[in-house]
């Protein structure tokens, strides 16, 4: 029976040393130790032992069953990897191969600038406001101190609706409304379409985008228009953004100035896109002109303010290398999706 | 303003290197455009005489010429030029020179080489190809070498002299941006005045003098101004025994570097002055100052003005310009231009210069009006200082003795009928401070004022602008000046604590939301034009109602002339484009606004933003727009309906759903664009889809915040079925019927239809699969049971059966 044993045992390991795949150590594992395997079939005969005998048979039955269940493990184990690696090797796909997207839309690149904007000036505490683009000449000139037979009236630069009526030609006309409707403190960003009598060419659009700024409170001074702007652009443009302040002329602010931006490009040592400048001219702004505030109802004893303007297109033309405004108005595809 | 540095340097001595100059002038407030040498690219080139001519021995046009450049030896150089002659003074290019090349519009670099084999150390030049022309040299030839022998200047010539300087383009010119409040800076002495107070230079600047002949001139002319708003001072002076000639080298070269042709000297001055003081002259030809008499006047209905520019055709007069005139007939427009038939001659004798100050407002208008913009009316259109006409003319007859081309009279004429009063203002140089944020220490405040040639009294503390600065008339003027000259870069940055917060409004949250939606719906943004043409309305074939428009009166063309009451134009017009460009897919999207006419011109227009969507090309169907559309109803807590739509022209009868919140409020529209409408844009194989939503309308039905829905505790219940119907009858009305007697109806998805083999004629059929679900316990099948019963009994009635 011993030798029946080891032998069911040498002949068990050699099989399954030899099997290919699962199914066969499967079979064989009935076979072997299944209730009419042949193992049970021995161990079936069991009765007819001696006293003696049957602890140490039983014993060796069961490192027999043991060793050839440990076998088969292993050997599962081993044909399920190498099935496993098999499999793998045949569903092998080429990565270089397109990806497939879920494609979504594009932001306008006027508008990621704007938005970049506004998140910068909510971030300050200041509130974004709109008005009428169709607007009455008392908002965007009269009360700007731009009177009658200043030449930005003139319908060369300006388009007419009614001798009252205009497209408006700033966003500053929705300052001069924000002013009229609520006391200081004011502090708005009021972005928005204008409109001038341009031709459309690669640097000019009868219609453009510009992003005004207002403060009024107690206290506001040139100094702090200086820091505001200082801080707005070291947030577009990272701290290391240098800046410059020069002289200007706007009807509505007094002292007026406009804000040059160390070139991003060439950093100051001139190039094309600075014209060889090393700056780049790019917002106008000043302290409120008292009499701006004291035709809207403020009193200029008390309280004083600061503005400054930009307009959108410049500055996503810098940011993206756009050469050519129409490109902004033309929705091309091919355009629209590179942003 | 183009400024000549020499001219500068008459008054202010600021001979800093040119790139100082420019940053310091910029940054005090005259803004530097760009400046360029005027000798540029000239190089080495000097005044050479000839010492001797001989004929070349292999040509018969060539010559060669032994020249004293002011060196140890002659220069020999080989020339074509046929007008030379032994002793000429002439331009001489030595070897690495460079001269301008007109025919070829390029630079020449000049090298010594040889000519049919005879060395040549150089060339000889003519005034083209120093980049000068007739008006610089009257006396030469415009061919061959140019001749300095016949020059007024001709003894100041030294052989070897750099030729720049020899004939005064050794200078540069500089070209200010000045801002329309300072027309005082459109002038030399304007500028020195800022080039003193920014870099604290010595000005030299004396008032000008004549001396005159005793003439009373009042019995010669009268003034006479009628409209004493629109002309505030009018002087005049009378010149006789006028010599028309060249003016000198340095006059002209002062001109020439400003842009200016010299013509002859009275022409000259006039200019000269216009340009030094800003203040623009005329002069009249006196024969034709008929009666004697000058009249400001407007002028009358009828009459007509040859202008002196020739390019201008007769002028028709109306009422509103102001005209100076003699006794019958105007001479001119007031501060634009004189009249051809009163202008200066070659056989002028006598000469009345004008000097006066014309209402800015009015010179604009007539200038806009008779297309006519000239020096002078772009300065006086800014408005100018009464005052300062009387230096500009005293400074033109200072010129006339100067210059010796005539005789001044010794008395001249001023109507000044109310002359403007001395200005001041008090300096409170803590407002300064508090108002800029600065400080800056009272004296120097002072001090920078005084710079800026302010009469100023440090007791009462009063500061006098001087009378050409009228833009300033308040302390926040005064506030400027010292920041500016100061240095607005010297003023400290600070930041101020704001006092309010940051406010969303609810449209301002609600557009942000649409557009996350309308990005992952794979739509790219677009920006069109707010105005269209208004064949637009006509192309998209918009409710005749709907094409009232605000009107521009004045459009860059007609393709642009109306605000849009529709972003549908726009869409399709963009649409077309990216078609034509073989963009062969595309989904776009725009929030934009349409402009809707208040019914009364006077009265503003009421603005609406909309959005607007379009898809086309392959794959996509009515259904992808329609599906975004339900996208973003849903994700703004919308309940909305679609029923077909089939009166709007702009789509397709059959594909179009009016969209409509649950109470019935109309939001929008989307379906397939009309065939004929697409025609209109070209388009004939791509079909269009669009979708239009009102903002407004579309942010009050929205729900304000999502609620969350516990998760189901029970299984749901599945069941299919599949109807059959009439072609007619929707899947709406079907949905309908079934989710009104569906009770424990979770959801209900439709996911066929068919039509064809196995069902009649004329019907179709419809699949759909009901979810059901108790919130509280398991549904049993009887109830099921029971409940499509109900269902499939509310269809029969309709006549719409179960598909066997």
């Amino acid at each position: 029976m011993k030798e029946q044993l080891n032998s069911i045992q040498q002949k068990a390991l050699d099989e399954i040393k030899n099997a290919v795949d699962i199914k066969t150590v499967d079979d064989l594992k009935v076979r072997l130790l299944g209730k009419k395997g042949e193992l049970t079939a021995i161990l079936k005969q069991m009765g007819q032992l001696s006293a003696e005998e049957r602890p140490v048979i039983g014993q060796l039955a069961n490192q027999v069953r043991e060793c050839i269940e440990n076998d088969i493990g292993r050997k599962k184990e081993q044909l399920k990897a190498l099935e496993t690696e098999r499999k793998l090797k045949k569903e092998t796909l080429d990565v270089t191969l397109p990806g497939r997207k879920l494609e979504q839309g594009r932001r306008h690149p006027l508008n990621i600038v704007l938005d970049d904007l506004k998140e910068i000036f909510k971030g300050m505490g200041y509130s974004v406001v709109d008005g009428p683009e169709v607007e009455k000449t008392e908002y965007v000139f009269d009360m700007l101190n731009t009177d009658e037979g200043h030449p930005a009236r003139d319908p060369s630069d300006t388009f007419y609706i009614t001798d009252k009526i205009i497209l408006r030609t700033q966003t500053s006309s929705v300052q001069i409304r924000t002013m009229l409707a609520n006391k200081p403190p004011i502090a708005v960003i009021s972005p928005g379409r204008v409109y001038r009598n341009d031709e459309m060419d690669a640097t000019h659009s009868p219609i453009f985008h510009q992003c005004e700024g207002l403060v009024v409170d107690k206290n506001i001074t040139f100094s702090d228009l200086k820091g505001t702007i200082e801080v707005f652009a070291k947030r577009l443009y990272g701290n290391d953004i240098k800046i410059r302040f020069r002289p200007h002329h706007f009807p509505f602010t007094e002292p007026s100035a406009e804000a040059d931006f160390r070139c991003f490009k060439c950093g100051g040592k001139g190039c094309p896109l600075c014209k060889g400048e090393g700056w780049i001219e790019m917002l106008g702004c000043g302290v409120v002109h008292p009499q701006v505030l004291l035709n809207c109802g403020i009193d200029p004893e008390i309280y004083s303010g600061f503005a400054f303007g930009m307009g959108l297109e410049r500055v996503a033309m810098m940011r993206y290398g756009i050469d050519n405004m129409r490109l902004l108005y033309e929705n091309d595809l091919r355009f629209l999706k590179q942003f | 303003m183009d400024l000549s540095m020499k001219w500068l340097n008459d008054y202010v001595k600021a001979d800093m290197p040119i790139k100082d100059f420019v940053a310091g002038m910029t940054m005090s407030g005259s803004k530097v455009e760009t400046y360029r040498s005027l000798s540029e690219p000239l190089k080495n080139i000097v005044v050479g005489k000839v010492l001797s001519i001989e004929k070349h021995q292999d040509s018969e046009k060539l010559w060669i010429c032994q020249l004293d450049v002011g060196r140890d030896k002659p220069v020999q150089i080989v020339t074509a030029a046929q007008n030379l002659y032994t002793g000429a003074v002439v331009p001489v290019v030595l070897d690495g020179g460079v001269c301008i090349d007109r025919h070829n519009n390029t630079v020449a670099k000049i090298k010594k080489g040889k000519l049919r084999g005879v060395e040549s150390e150089g060339m000889m030049c003519s005034f083209d190809e120093l980049g000068l022309d007739n008006s610089d040299f009257p006396y030469a030839s415009p061919d061959g070498i140019l001749i300095l022998n016949d020059d007024p200047d001709f003894d100041k010539f030294a052989i070897g002299e750099d030729i720049c300087k020899a004939v005064g383009i050794d200078d540069i010119c500089v070209e200010f941006e000045i801002t329309n409040n300072r027309p005082d800076c459109l002038s030399v002495i304007g500028l020195a005045r800022e080039a003193h107070a920014t870099f604290q230079l010595p000005m030299n600047l004396k008032p000008p003098k004549f001396k005159g002949i005793d003439c009373d001139i009042n019995g010669e002319l009268s003034v006479t101004i009628e409209n004493t708003q629109l002309c505030s001072r009018y002087m005049a002076a009378k010149v006789k025994n006028i010599k028309i000639g060249p003016s000198p080298r340095w006059m002209a070269e002062r001109l020439r570097a400003c842009g200016v042709r010299a013509i002859n000297n009275l022409v000259d001055i006039t200019n000269f002055v216009m340009l030094e003081y800003g203040h623009p002259m005329h002069a009249f030809d006196a024969r034709y100052v008929e009666g004697n008499k000058i009249v400001v006047r407007n002028a009358k209905e009828g009459e007509v003005l040859k202008l002196l520019d020739e390019s201008t055709p007769e002028l028709k007069l109306t009422p509103d310009m102001l005209v100076i005139c003699n006794e019958k007939e105007p001479m001119a427009l007031a501060g634009i231009m004189g009249g051809e038939h009163s202008g200066i001659r070659n056989d002028t004798r006598e000469v009345i210069f004008e000097a006066a100050c014309f209402d800015g407002v009015n010179v604009r208008r007539t200038a806009r009006k008779a297309g006519v913009r000239t020096e002078s009316s772009s300065r006086f259109e800014k408005r100018l200082d009464p005052e300062n006409a009387k230096n500009a003319l005293y400074r033109a007859l200072e010129l006339i003795e100067e210059l010796d081309c005539g005789q001044v009279a010794n008395t001249v004429i001023d109507v000044y009928p109310s002359p403007a009063k001395p200005f001041s203002l008090k300096l409170d140089a803590d407002w300064v401070n508090r108002y800029l944020g600065a400080n800056i220490p009272e004296k120097e405040q002072f001090d920078i004022l005084r710079r800026l040639d302010f009469t100023v009294n440090e007791e009462t503390k009063e500061v006098a602008p001087p009378a050409v600065r009228i833009d300033i008339e308040r302390p926040c003027d005064l506030a400027e000046e010292v920041a500016r000259i100061y240095g607005y870069n010297n003023i400290e940055t600070t930041v101020p604590r704001l006092s309010s917060h940051s406010v969303q409004t609810p449209m301002e949250l609600f557009q942000r939301k649409l557009l996350g939606i309308m990005l992952s719906q794979g739509c790219c943004e677009t920006m069109t034009f707010s105005f269209i043409s208004p064949k637009g309305y006509e192309k998209c074939r918009i409710r005749e109602s709907d094409r009232e428009s605000v009107k521009i009166v004045n459009p860059l063309g007609e393709d642009t002339g109306v605000m849009r009451t529709s972003l549908i134009p726009s869409m399709m017009e963009l649409t077309a484009r990216n078609i034509n460009a073989r963009n062969l897919s595309g989904r776009f999207f725009e929030i934009g606004r349409v402009y809707l006419p208040a019914g009364d011109v006077n009265v503003l227009p009421v603005e609406k933003d909309q959005l607007i969507c379009t898809v086309y090309g392959e794959g996509e169907d009515f259904f992808d727009i329609k599906g975004i559309a339900e996208e973003i109803t849903e994700k703004c807590g919308i309940k909305a309906r679609f029923t077909a739509l089939r009166s709007n022209k702009t789509f397709h009868t059959g594909r179009c759903a009016e969209i409509t919140d649950s109470e019935g409020k109309v939001l929008g529209v989307c379906g397939e664009i009309h065939p004929i409408v697409a025609e209109n844009y070209g388009i004939d194989k791509t079909r269009i889809y669009m979708l239009v939503l009102k903002l407004d309308e579309m942010l009050e039905s929205a729900a304000e915040d999502t609620r969350y829905t516990a998760l189901p505790k029970f299984p749901a219940s599945v069941r299919d079925i599949s109807v059959v119907c009439d072609g007619e009858v929707s899947n709406g009305e079907i949905a309908e019927l079934i989710s009104g007697k569906a009770k424990h109806l979770e959801s209900l998805q439709f996911f066929d239809i068919y039509t064809g083999e196995q069902i009649p004629e004329g019907k179709k059929s419809l699949s759909y699969k009901l979810t059901f679900r108790k919130s509280d316990s398991t549904l049993t099948d009887e109830e099921l049971d029971k409940i499509m019963n109900k269902v499939i009994g509310a269809l029969a009635e309709k006549n719409i059966t179960l598909r066997s």
